[in-house]
């Protein structure tokens, strides 16, 4: 007898080219669909087939977007995956694979663990008789919905939209392989005494469903990006495809740069001219950008990078997930000038910071950059589609006039930015010191003046700049723990689970410059920092910042996500 | 025909360029091809990288992005993509071009944007005192390598065409006249336009004098087919006479602009279609 309340693990996991992602996409979306809160994780390697991908999915009654270490179906597409996952499966885990594909052998499927559930499902064999190899994926998916006794209408529904293009031929036989794995899968659920308790919710079925990069690519497009040229490098494509897709309904102008300097070079052309530009790529990419970030700070040309951060360095792990570029996000780009950072920990986030990030670019005329990371753009979930927040946007662009200077000195140090054709004035950039007229320039008086104009324009991207999210109590908690960017999601589970009250938590999602709240925040606490790299580069930054004392750092750099259980328990010792 | 005057930078302008540079010349061969297209200085805009000839830009009135050493193409492709009603003109020497920036060159080229391309090409690094350039001739003695440049000279019209290049010209900075011709040429043809500009550089260049031009150089003449790319490769291998003109030339070949967007309004007019969004939104339900 297994009984399952509030909170359920499912992990489905084969080689590249099984069909992992397929299902996951297939069986999110009808579980949003029938009201049921889903997180979506998935991790993979570097090759197009072979090797060993997994995702997990959370379906839990409470809104969790963490991963959580635990799995309580593993739904083994193949045999590796047993191995590749075995740190994770208990004697708590129920097993679920083909008999003859995860063990050859005749006697049985051979020993996950000597304790757990192992039961063999015909997924294959099912869609063999239905003629197909392809529907295997269908009748997985039928299997977990009848485990979980989900409604099959809300399935059959989903393959009936999607199939209908291919023939009703595809839509009946999707149906028929998803109703035998149903049937089965109650069957399991009957025969092994499995109970599941989901609670579900209307509202949650008319909920959006986003993974990160869809949030940013949407935010983008919220925040009127029409150009972005970018070179394609993992995890940081995904935008770049999605606005492809979408470039032409959105008159966004897409390129496929032939390198990374042509990228940002490219987006701040595109500024110069009066277009809204965005670059996509990931640290090793960003690397290649450096000069062009340090053009931007002295032409004082807007442009927006998003950078999808993995673990380095150098190549490190293509396609998994760390925080170890935010110094570099910092720093990069020789000689000094003002910049801003986000790193948003939820869709809304994503969506209200990537217009921000152009708001601030453009008001500013400054290099703004937005850092993700491989687990952020890739989890899937639902969110209330009122939640997506539009930034008001404000048109900075002047009209000049036939005596017009690009870079007038001026009190707040924004002058005044022209673009060339619009008005009688002549609009030039330079990336020489130049003089109030964008001429070359050597003399030491205006350099230190043009110098001090554009670094004041930092007191205005400070006051700007967004408060930290607080979680629990922070102003009274003694311990506060700090996160950045993709883990609000599991500090805010981890603190609730730890329900202390002395303990609370600050989730960024600006992390330059630090909102002025910051200090008094801060002041007096034992602070945590938990981030995704080795150096504790965040806490660092507070450190340079205000001079507070770093009580302990929680760090990780393995390639993955925390875990909820992971969390908790380092938590806990520092009680 | 616009006033030349329209273009002329105040009279006491600082120039830093060396007496006897051709650089002289060119930055007049613009001004009077612009002022002959009708071309206002607010319609234009010059793009260039760094280099003595990169500084162009500061010595006429004209709209200009002065970028980075190699990266004066990816700013011109996107200044024209976003306004295409602008005349662009990207504009460097042939260390920035060809060197520094070559992965621009050959991918600029494959898009054919309307913009032309002119490359002061002095066979040699000024502004950095003399070392070779990837024009420059193999056996050429410089600070670098005392024994002479060991490598390839890279042969700028040769690439151009194999990456497949819409207009390819030469001129001489020493030939007013035509020279003038051919960057009209180039900035009338539609799509991606490359003059290859040679001029000495009296200071940092002995081999390569005005004298030496002079005598190396000739004119395709007027019957000379242009849309013959096999022959214009010839043309371009040969390292012994140096071919000048406009040695090839296709029209009708979609230009970038048009192949990565519609119209020709300049892009900060266009707002986005918020219903668009709206429904794009709600089709994650």
């Amino acid at each position: 007898m297994k009984r399952f309340s509030g909170d359920i693990s499912l992990v489905f996991g084969g080689a590249a080219g099984m069909g992992v992602r397929t299902v996951e996409t297939l069986l999110v979306a009808v579980l949003k669909r029938e009201g049921y809160n889903v997180f979506a994780c998935k991790e993979y390697m570097s090759r197009i087939r072979g090797g060993s991908n997994s995702t997990s999915i959370r379906i839990t009654n409470k809104k969790r977007t963490a991963f959580v270490n635990r799995i309580d179906f593993l739904f083994a597409m193949d045999r590796d995956v047993i191995a590749h996952l075995q740190e994770r499966i208990t004697k708590d885990s129920v097993v679920l694979g083909e008999r003859e594909r995860i063990c050859p052998s005749t006697d049985g499927l051979g020993r996950v663990s000597d304790e757990c559930c192992v039961i063999d499902v015909p997924f294959a064999r099912f869609a063999r008789e239905l003629g197909n190899p392809i529907y295997t994926n269908t009748v997985t998916v039928g299997v977990a919905l009848g485990i979980l006794r989900a409604d099959e209408k809300f399935f059959e529904e989903y393959l009936r939209e999607h199939f209908t293009r291919k023939g009703e031929e595809v839509v009946k036989n999707n149906i028929s392989a998803a109703q035998k794995g149903y049937a089965f899968g109650k069957h399991i659920a009957y025969h092994e005494g499995i109970e599941v308790h989901l609670t579900k919710n209307k509202a949650v079925a008319n909920e959006i469903l986003l993974d990160g990069t869809k949030a940013l690519g949407l935010g983008a497009l919220a925040a009127h990006c029409n150009y972005i040229s970018s070179y394609p490098m993992s995890p940081g494509t995904g935008v770049l495809t999605f606005l492809s897709q979408h470039g032409k309904d959105f008159g966004i102008v897409v390129d496929q740069a032939e390198d990374e300097i042509a990228a940002i070079n490219q987006g701040l052309g595109a500024w110069y001219a009066g277009a809204r530009a965005m670059v996509t790529t990931s640290g090793g990419g960003f690397d290649l950008m450096a000069e062009g970030v340090s053009l931007s700070g002295i032409i004082e040309t807007p442009i927006v990078v998003h950078i999808g951060q993995r673990p380095g360095p150098a190549t490190g792990l293509p396609t998994r997930t760390e925080q170890a570029d935010l110094n570099l996000v910092l720093y990069a780009g020789h000689g000094e000038f003002p910049r801003a950072i986000f790193a948003p920990g939820t869709s809304e986030e994503a969506f209200f910071v990537m217009q921000q990030a152009f708001h601030i670019a453009d008001k500013y005329q400054i290099p703004v950059f937005v850092l993700s990371d491989q687990y952020f753009l890739d989890s899937v979930k639902s969110l209330p589609r009122k939640n997506l927040q539009n930034v008001k946007s404000k048109n900075y662009i002047i009209k000049t006039a036939a005596d017009y200077k690009r870079y007038v000195l001026i009190d707040d140090g924004v002058s005044p930015r022209g673009v060339p054709g619009y008005g009688e004035g002549l609009v030039g950039v330079d990336s020489d010191e130049h003089d109030e007229a964008a001429h070359i320039t050597e003399s030491d008086a205006v350099r230190k003046a043009m110098h001090e104009k554009r670094l004041r324009k930092m007191l205005g991207v400070c006051a700007d700049a967004i408060a930290p999210t607080e979680i629990g109590d922070p102003k009274n908690a003694n311990t506060l723990v700090v996160v950045w960017g993709s883990n609000r999601g599991v500090l805010e589970e981890a603190l609730e689970i730890l329900a202390h009250d002395d303990m609370a938590g600050l989730h960024f999602c600006q992390i330059y410059p630090l909102s002025k709240k910051t200090k008094k925040l801060l002041a007096k606490k034992k602070i945590v920092v938990l981030e995704n790299n080795f150096s504790g580069q965040f806490a660092n930054l507070l450190k340079s910042e205000y001079g507070v004392k770093i009580w302990r750092n929680l760090l990780q750099y393995n390639g993955s996500p925390f875990a909820v259980e992971d969390v908790v328990q380092r938590l806990k010792r520092l009680l | 025909m616009l006033d030349k005057k329209l273009y002329d930078m105040p009279h006491n302008t600082d120039m830093a360029w060396c007496p006897g540079c051709g650089n002289f010349p060119i930055l007049n061969i613009v001004k009077m091809a612009l002022s002959e297209l009708d071309i206002p200085p607010q319609k234009a805009v010059i793009c260039s990288g760094i280099g003595q000839a990169a500084k162009a830009p500061h010595y006429l009135r004209v709209n200009y992005f002065n970028g980075l050493h190699g990266r004066a193409l990816p700013p011109a492709i996107a200044i024209k993509a976003v306004n295409p009603k602008l005349t662009v003109i990207a504009e460097s020497g042939d260390g920035d071009t060809y060197g520094e920036g070559g992965n621009h060159f050959l991918h600029t080229i494959r898009r054919n944007p309307n913009i032309a391309n002119i490359v002061h090409d002095n066979m040699i690094y000024g502004l950095t005192k003399g070392q070779a350039s990837p024009t420059s001739e193999k056996g050429l003695k410089n600070p670098l390598q005392p024994a002479g440049v060991i490598i390839e000279q890279f042969n700028p019209l040769a690439v151009a065409l194999a990456c497949g290049a819409t207009f390819v010209s030469r001129a001489f900075s020493g030939d007013i006249v035509q020279t003038k011709e051919i960057i009209k040429a180039a900035i009338k043809h539609e799509g991606y336009a490359l003059v290859d500009v040679f001029q000495p550089c009296v200071v940092f260049n002995k081999q390569n004098t005005y004298q030496w031009f002079k005598e190396k150089t000739y004119y395709v003449d007027e019957n000379y087919d242009k849309t013959d790319k096999l022959k214009a490769l010839e043309i371009a291998f040969d390292l012994e006479r140096l071919a000048l003109g406009v040695i090839y030339q296709v029209t009708g070949k979609p230009t970038y602009e048009t192949l990565v967007r519609e119209g020709d309004a300049p892009l900060y007019e266009t707002k986005t279609n918020q219903k668009e969004l709206e429904n794009l939104i709600d089709a994650y339900k």
